[in-house]
């Protein structure tokens, strides 16, 4: 087989991974989100089979003597205003902050994918039932409203994923929408209906298909929002609770001895920050990776 | 061709697009039939209707705004009109398909071409098993003379005329009885026109299929179709055998139409087009629509609605003077 034949039989995934693959920054991210979620598994792996004792003897296990030490060769990221390993701590902390902010951020994807592409697809009544409540929603602050939502329900680690999946859905709604709208009118839509084709593919087969690229780029960066979400709700005392490690409410119980410890406010805020920047950039560069009218 | 059966037939249809500046008057009172296996070309200035009556068929018609007023269209002895949303999706694609005018965007970016065809055929066919229906995918491009092995790729890889091939693969996949071009060639150059019509005309005589041909293109009209229709304003005002529409043209749009073209074997200094525009559809004038443009028109002419004319069992015309003139003769 030719080298040209070989590529028209690649398909779409390795197609796409080709392209991927180029873009060096976004290649970056991804990496870095593959070591994340490789410890935020080894993390719970390790508490099922030793059964929480190694979390309990250095993640949340207290030393006051010790506190707010600077990074050394035994801590090499210091300890907490408790003499705790923010090392470990941060290690432990990971799978809060990535899987929560990924299964808001599903949800909310999936909610308001849905509901965005309806209002797009079928206008007049629905657009306006659907949207207008999207608008009542937008009018809320989106921090306010989780903040509210965990308020109403109590802290919890799913109110607060409900929290931050509901202030998340008109922004989705909206996007979905705003491409379904351009999308719908295009001409191989009204081709694919003289064929024959019913609402719900020509819905799910064309337009969402097509409208897929801003709804990735809004999933990801919306990742990296909803993760800043649950650590300011940890912040502010409605997210998770202490002892468990949560980078946000680290960094807000460290906030108090920044003049002590540089240490214990930095190093969970660099965690959020490098966290976020990878998502943002393998947002971006997957979008343009699956977008197959780019390809050369 | 008489006594071929009617596969279609239009009986005055009229369709209305009801916007906030008022009606519009796209189609009105159309009556046309195809027969099995031939080919009717529709011919038409840019908002004479030809896409709205096209899409009528095939109750496509955007609502709102638009409207379909009055009339049947009878298919194969059932009124299309009458059927529900389904029944009608099932007859879309399987027994009446359509090409659009633009290949360059009437097919979706992101599904491969092959998925494309084979899409249409399971809709139409669920007892096919997916290889068959992979199969018949495979088939179809080969019988469009593209390789097969180039259903894995995306439409943005092929070329224009190709990409109208592709169209035409899915449109016949499933072996329509009624095939209407929209314009099938308009966005392509005049090489690959020749090329796609030839190809159209080839399987259309292979697999039995009838064509409602729409153009404005007098020249793709001769060379594809038996009988021909000249719509003007929303009406038909002259339908006839392609013979009669060329030798014998009767109505004086169709014979400025024809005057507007340039001849090889004359020796013409300017041609002589139609003077004036289409009338706003929206505000038609009574009585013949072409009469504002018509340098015979009389007072008789815009005073009440003209009717058709039958010349002869295929040719009729809707013009007072060529009635005068052929019973004079």
């Amino acid at each position: 087989m030719s080298e040209t034949e070989k590529r028209k039989q690649r398909t779409l995934a390795a197609e796409t991974w080709r392209r991927f693959k180029k873009n060096r920054l976004a290649f970056a991210g991804m990496i870095v989100l593959i070591c994340l979620v490789l410890i935020a598994l080894s993390t719970i792996v390790i508490d099922l089979v030793t059964d929480k004792a190694i979390y309990d003897a250095y993640v949340i296990k207290q030393n006051l003597r010790m506190r707010l030490q600077g990074p050394s060769k035994e801590h090499i990221f210091g300890l907490d205003e408790f003499g705790r390993d923010i090392f470990m701590r941060m290690i432990w902390a990971v799978r809060y902050s990535l899987f929560m902010g990924t299964i808001a951020i599903a949800l909310s994807t999936i909610a308001g994918g849905l509901l965005g592409s309806l209002a797009g697809y079928y206008g007049k009544v629905t657009d306006n039932v659907i949207m207008r409540f999207m608008d009542v929603l937008l009018a809320i602050p989106s921090m306010l409203l989780a903040t509210a939502i965990v308020a109403a329900l109590g802290t919890s680690l799913t109110n607060v994923l409900i929290a931050i999946a509901i202030s998340y859905v008109p922004t989705f709604a909206r996007t979905v929408r705003a491409s379904v709208l351009t999308i719908k009118d295009q001409e191989y839509i009204e081709a694919a209906r003289a064929l024959g084709a019913s609402d719900s593919r020509i819905l799910f087969k064309y337009i969402l298909p097509n409208s897929m690229a801003p709804l990735i780029v809004q999933a990801t960066l919306g990742v990296a929002g909803a993760i800043l979400s649950i650590a300011g709700l940890s912040f502010l005392g409605l997210g998770i609770q202490p002892p468990t490690p949560e980078w946000g409410s680290m960094l807000s119980s460290a906030r108090a001895y920044i003049r002590e410890g540089w240490h214990i406010t930095v190093i969970p805020g660099l965690g959020i920050m490098i966290t976020i920047l990878s998502l943002n950039v393998m947002g971006d560069g997957l979008r343009d990776a699956l977008d197959p009218r780019l390809k050369k | 061709m008489q006594n071929k059966e009617e596969l279609l037939s239009i009986e005055n249809l009229t369709i209305h697009y009801e916007t906030d500046d008022g009606v519009v008057y796209a189609l009105n009172d159309v009556s046309l039939s195809v027969k099995k296996g031939e080919t009717l070309g529709l011919v038409g200035e840019t908002g004479a209707g030809k896409t709205t009556l096209a899409r009528g068929v095939l109750r496509l018609v955007p609502s709102p705004p638009g409207v379909i007023k009055n009339g049947k269209v009878m298919f194969g002895g059932t009124d299309l009109l009458s059927l529900n949303e389904v029944q009608m999706r099932a007859i879309r694609g399987s027994n009446i398909s359509m090409i659009f005018q633009d290949p360059m965007t009437s097919l979706n970016p992101v599904m491969t071409v092959g998925q494309q065809i084979q899409e249409v055929v399971e809709a139409h066919n669920r007892r096919f098993s997916k290889e068959e229906v992979i199969k018949q995918a495979h088939a179809m491009l080969e019988m469009v003379g593209i390789s097969a092995d180039r259903s894995s790729e995306y439409p943005h890889q092929f070329s224009g005329g190709m990409k109208q091939r592709v169209i035409i693969a899915i449109a016949l996949a499933c072996n329509p009885q009624l095939l209407i071009a929209d314009e099938p060639t308009t966005a392509l150059d005049v090489t690959i026109q020749a090329q796609v019509l030839d190809m159209i005309t080839a399987l259309k005589d292979r697999l039995h299929t009838a064509m409602l041909l729409i153009t404005h293109d007098l020249g793709v009209v001769a060379q594809n179709c038996d009988r021909v229709a000249i719509i003007y304003a929303g009406q038909i005002i002259e339908i006839g055998t392609l013979f009669d529409i060329f030798k014998h043209p009767l109505h004086p749009y169709t014979r400025g139409l024809l005057g507007s073209i340039p001849s090889l074997n004359k020796q013409v200094q300017r041609l002589s087009p139609i003077k004036g525009l289409m009338p706003d559809p929206t505000d038609l004038p009574a009585g013949c629509k072409f009469a504002p443009r018509c340098k015979y028109a009389i007072e008789a002419c815009s005073a009440a609605e003209i009717d058709m004319h039958s010349i002869n069992a295929n040719h009729q015309v809707r013009c007072i003077l060529a009635r005068e003139e052929a019973d004079d003769e």
